[in-house]
């Protein structure tokens, strides 16, 4: 390589280099404020502001969801395994909400540790599966936490058994 | 191995082998698109919680994939325009920047429209969906660039040195999923693990992801050829071609 070349790519990778390194530097110290959301420790430990618009995440507490006949009122706790946020919504909830799955409430942290919610959104995972191997695995007994771990075996095991009766599933 | 790739950098042989190269990658690009839809769409199964909404996932993650990958290509190209002064590089860059950003429009889009019914609200400032924003609005900064100066030089330096610096935002849109809590969920595919999806899911789901680089290579060749008659219109061997010389 001759040296004009050498020096210029010399050049191109510092000036990358320094870039990535201004980038990183400014997601560091932006890094709290990245985050989408708030989790159930961190507004435990008082991180979060109280009566503002603040975002907060976890999970729905199984058996946690208490719907109120008479109106759209419901009150859930959402969970991240470590510490637990009382949550109080009116409205539509979306079709994806149900206990057990992630979520994303958008409300104020009232004075006695609950969040008033204005909007719920629902996380998904990054798991997929056809509705046969998830009813399959809920028969199974396992709870829907521990779906993907199963789901590759249970979905075999239905395969094998395809297979022995000789029914020739397809897909 | 050298050779052929010196002899890819002139613009006369590029011109040769990517018309021997083209027609293969059309017609690989037309049926793996055509069957990996037909199947993504009518033959896989839904999902156990989305339903049928989750199909969207055939377009929009080859359409994200393609997005990032064509700025790492345009990037790597420009590289090689900048130390080696190789003109196809820069030609090829040029080409490729609007098909990146159309593919990450449809990314943006497909993320919208699959948002409303599983998420609930069709945008969110979250850091993956930020990031891919940021990565649309450098594909448009690369295009402008390039027809913001008068000579084509400087045009073409501005828009490598952006796309390299650019490529920085490649890795955040990857990673910022697992740095911050995001309301997009993680990936579901990675090189070391096994898919968080059956086999009949994702089957066709690496069908459309090849369709779609079929489809940017041949679109790619297509336009870089016409690139090299537009751009050497003068030269010899090009008004050999067009029968204006014997």
């Amino acid at each position: 390589m001759r040296a004009k070349r050498k020096q210029k790519l010399f050049v191109i990778l510092g000036l990358v280099s320094l870039a990535a390194i201004a980038v990183g530097l400014t997601l560091y110290a932006l890094r709290s404020n990245i985050n989408l959301f708030f989790s159930p420790v961190q507004i435990a430990a008082g991180d979060a502001p109280l009566e503002r618009q603040i975002r907060a995440g976890g999970m729905v507490k199984a058996g946690s969801v208490d719907r109120d006949k008479q109106s759209l009122e419901v009150v859930f706790t959402v969970t991240d395994y470590v510490d637990e946020l009382e949550v109080r919504y009116s409205g539509i909830l979306p079709d994806l909400f149900r206990e057990g799955q992630g979520v994303v409430v958008v409300g104020e942290l009232q004075q006695d540790g609950w969040l008033r919610a204005d909007q719920v959104l629902a996380r998904h995972d990054e798991n997929y599966m056809p509705p046969e191997v998830a009813q399959a695995l809920e028969e199974a007994g396992y709870a829907p936490e521990d779906y993907q771990a199963k789901a590759a075996e249970v979905g075999q095991k239905m395969d094998a058994q395809a297979e022995d009766s000789g029914d020739g599933r397809t897909n | 191995m050298w050779a052929f790739i010196h002899k890819l950098g002139s613009p006369k042989w590029f011109y040769a082998i990517s018309a021997r190269l083209q027609p293969w990658f059309w017609v690989a690009a037309a049926v793996l698109i055509l069957v990996g839809s037909a199947w993504g769409l009518a033959f896989a199964p839904a999902d156990y919680q989305q339903g049928n909404s989750f199909r969207i996932i055939y377009v929009h993650v080859p359409a994200a994939f393609l997005a990032q990958s064509i700025f790492v290509s345009m990037a790597v190209a420009g590289f090689i325009f900048m130390v080696w002064k190789i003109k196809i590089a820069d030609m090829a860059a040029a080409m490729m920047a609007p098909l990146g950003a159309a593919m990450t429009f449809v990314a943006l889009f497909s993320g919208a429209v699959w948002g409303v019914p599983t998420w609930g609200t069709w945008w969110m400032w979250d850091a993956r969906l930020t990031s891919m924003l940021i990565l649309l609005f450098l594909y448009f900064g690369v295009i402008a660039l390039r027809g913001a100066f008068s000579s084509r030089d400087s045009a073409s330096r501005a828009a490598s040195v952006l796309a390299m610096v650019g490529v920085i935002n490649i890795p955040i849109i990857k990673y910022s999923v697992d740095w911050w809590y995001t309301l997009h969920q993680p990936a579901t595919f990675s090189v070391t693990s096994r898919p968080a999806m059956p086999v009949e899911m994702w089957a066709p789901l690496l069908i459309m992801v090849l369709g779609f680089y079929c489809f940017f290579i041949a679109l790619t060749l297509m336009r870089t050829r016409s690139e090299i008659l537009r751009r050497e219109a003068s030269k010899h061997w090009v008004r050999e071609l067009a029968g204006e010389v014997k």
